[in-house]
């Protein structure tokens, strides 16, 4: 029987597509072949839309599984089999998921989290959009620790960002966590999918280091990088998993300050060190701009449409747009604040974000707050009150 | 063909992680007897070290993983099930061994037990059933036996204890055993047929743990007690204990209450993995695309 390929499954083509198809068929066209799930409103179609493509493909494998604790604890399992592997899920599963997110970031284990937000705390307005989990993706599990953190702006581009955090995940060795939020989940938009050999595909370093020097946590020994080479179990490197402190064999190490140190800062160094790689943002009106309104995710485009409206009437307003939310970007932040007299920061929540531009412009300008919350988006004209305001 | 075992010395040799030991075990303990049996079932069948990994969730019994060697991955409390079902399932030529103590798979980690048992994962799971959170120190666990005493039930354990095997057996599991660490050849042959299982294998194993669950002073009397109350529950079953055949599950368990030990084979039977059935799933899943083109 010959093989049925992504391409067949997707047509590439324009589509009306949502957020959510968006981000499962992301997840195929960057070969993600193990999906492991349980329903929450308003992800439940990802883990749907894997279910009913997975298995059409060669070693493709969807389970729904008893909770969004074995969900996560699966695809950090099946990641090491050199699978790339992704769970999607809402506010309480995202609770759920934290404790295991820790043993992904303290193995180094590559695995895409979706977390498509709702209103909370707790159960909350399940079908209401609300961006309340942005310091929770980055700080949700115990410990230092560092994680990727992404969040699209539209259909087309929930594509492109998913397959980005597959190629994040596996290059740093890293989970990476994709925000998305029931509105954009749920909008449908025009979608252009591209051919598979169209994508840009960055796997993980595999173990190039011959066994009698390999060790499981060793880095710098081939490549300068600060991230492990990985191994697949079934091979003859019989590497060693623990959620402890562990030294560069993976042994226990539970009682050293320094391999603790050692380790611990590796997993920042890997990320900071390659800060441009990793940020990115969208800028625009910013050559004049003496007011910068600070949005992500679906909150930027009414952001937007009150930056341009502010413009026709004659503000020098500007327009910032975090995609990568995490690492933050602190320089290019102060850099701005330096010619800001103003940021308004468009959030759907009570203040995260805000936090972050108020330490990082570092009194060198005002900072407004821009918050909505109950699962209304802003309007246009909310923020440019703000924009207008002195 | 008889094969004749590995020594005692070449066993170690093979399959332990030198640099690594000693263990973090107390004097005593019977983890390292586990160990034993799984490490003489495992030489038998020939298993190659490659493909072995050894599965962990959190306590003492979970920290064996890291003295084989072979791959090991000692996960978060409970979850270690779950972590193997991830890697089973996408690479089936895997052997999976899952280490777990009662805590770790009876109270926070029970549910994943039960949902691989349903699912029918082939994965051996091996339970270091000390009936109390040695790690620790010694509080209350879902199989302590009522009447108790445990730091946490300083006025004795008012609650029901599990009998896991006889769960595993209801929740429908392909293979159940159940031994204490004085029954060293029945277990090294449960073990043996829970590896060559297709599904879900649970052995559970009667373990004594002298210093943070003082039922006996020391391990020598926990052995004394293994053998003198062990009664074997499988009618069949040819080995060295009572053989006493219950009539049902009701006189069993009152026997427990009494503190007789039920050991023996609860469960060997054949139905369909799920690795089998995904694959015949993703067959009809194919046909049906393409009849849909
Ligand atoms: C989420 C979480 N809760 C609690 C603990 C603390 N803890 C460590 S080991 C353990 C109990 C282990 O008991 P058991 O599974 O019976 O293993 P044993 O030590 O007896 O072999 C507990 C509660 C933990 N590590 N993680
Ligand atoms: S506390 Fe009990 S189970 Fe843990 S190592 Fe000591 S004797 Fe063994
Ligand atoms: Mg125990």
């Amino acid at each position: 029987m010959s093989i049925i390929t992504v391409d067949e499954i997707l047509e590439p083509k324009l589509q009306f597509a949502t957020g959510n198809d968006a981000i499962a068929y992301g997840a195929l066209l960057a070969n993600c072949r193990f999906f492991a799930g349980y329903p929450i409103t308003p992800a439940t179609e990802i883990l749907e839309l894997m279910a009913r493509y997975l298995p059409l493909l060669d070693g493709g494998y969807c389970l729904q599984m008893e909770d969004e604790i074995a969900s996560m604890a699966a695809i950090i399992g099946a990641s090491w089999n050199n699978y790339r592997t992704m769970t999607a899920t809402s506010g309480p599963g995202f609770s759920l998921m934290q404790e295991n997110i820790g043993y992904a970031c303290m193995t180094e284990t590559p695995c895409v989290i979706v977390n498509v937000q709702r209103s909370g705390p707790s159960t909350g307005q399940p079908t209401k959009p609300a961006q309340g989990d942005v310091m929770e993706a980055r700080w949700g599990t115990h410990g230092d620790h560092y994680v990727i953190v992404l969040y699209p702006n539209s259909v087309q581009e929930s594509l492109w960002i998913t397959i980005r955090a597959f190629n994040l995940a596996d290059k740093y060795r890293v989970p990476v966590i994709l925000l998305s939020d029931a509105a954009l989940a749920h909008t449908r938009e025009k979608l252009t999918i591209p051919l598979q050999n169209n994508i840009d595909i960055i796997n993980r370093m595999p173990v190039t280091i011959e066994k009698s020097k390999y060790h499981p946590f060793r880095t710098g020994f081939i490549h300068p990088s600060k991230v492990p080479e990985m191994d697949i179990f079934g091979q003859k490197y019989h590497t060693y998993l623990t959620g402890l402190t562990h030294d560069w064999k993976a042994y226990p190490a539970t009682d050293s300050a320094k391999v603790h140190e050692q380790l611990v800062r590796r997993f920042y160094e890997k990320i900071v060190d390659n800060h441009s790689d990793i940020v990115s943002m969208e800028l625009k009106y910013m050559d004049d701009a003496d007011i910068v309104v600070v949005s992500y995710g679906i909150a930027s485009r009414p952001a937007l449409a009150a930056v341009e409206r502010a413009r026709a009437e004659g503000y020098k307003v500007g327009y910032l747009r975090l995609i990568t939310l995490w690492p933050f970007p602190h320089d290019e932040i102060y850099e701005i604040s330096l010619d800001t007299k103003k940021f308004v920061v468009v959030e759907m929540n009570l203040g995260q974000i805000y936090h972050k531009i108020v330490e990082h412009s570092r009194g060198n300008s005002e900072v407004i707050k821009c918050f909505k919350i109950g699962g209304e988006l802003h309007t246009p004209k909310e923020i440019l009150k703000k924009i207008k305001s002195r | 063909m008889i094969k004749i075992a590995n020594s005692t010395k070449d066993l170690r040799e093979k399959y332990l992680r030198k640099d690594l030991l000693p263990t973090i075990f107390c004097p005593g303990c019977g983890n390292g007897q586990v160990l034993n049996y799984v490490i003489r079932a495992i030489d038998a069948l020939n298993i190659s070290q490659d493909n072995l990994v050894f599965v962990s969730g959190i306590g003492c019994s979970s920290r064996l993983p890291a003295y084989l060697e072979a791959y090991g991955v000692h996960t978060t409390h409970g979850r270690a099930i779950a972590y193997a079902t991830g890697i089973k399932l996408t690479n089936p030529e895997l052997t999976v061994i899952v280490f777990t103590g009662d805590g770790d798979i009876s109270a926070i980690g029970l549910n994943h037990f039960l949902q691989a048992i349903r699912r029918n994962i082939s994965i051996t799971v091996i339970c270091i059933n000390n009936e109390n959170y040695g790690m620790t120190g010694g509080q209350v666990s879902p199989t302590t036996p009522m009447g108790h005493f445990s730091t946490t039930t300083p006025y004795q354990n008012i609650e029901h204890s599990f009998n896991l095997s006889f769960l595993a057996k209801a929740a429908g599991a392909s293979y159940v055993a159940r031994w204490t660490t004085a029954h060293s050849l029945q277990a090294i042959k449960s073990i043996k047929k829970g590896l060559q299982k297709q599904g879900l294998a649970f052995i559970e194993m009667l373990s004594p743990c002298p210093v943070s669950k003082k039922t006996f002073k020391n391990t020598t009397e926990y052995l004394q007690y293994y053998l003198n109350e062990s009664i074997s529950y499988s009618p069949n079953q040819n080995n060295n204990t009572s053989a006493h055949v219950f009539k049902d599950l009701h006189e069993c368990f009152t026997a427990q209450y009494e503190g007789k030990i039920i050991v023996g084979e609860i469960i060997d039977k054949e139905k369909p993995n799920y690795h089998q059935l995904y694959e015949d799933l993703r067959v009809r899943a194919r046909n049906e695309f393409r009849k849909n083109k």
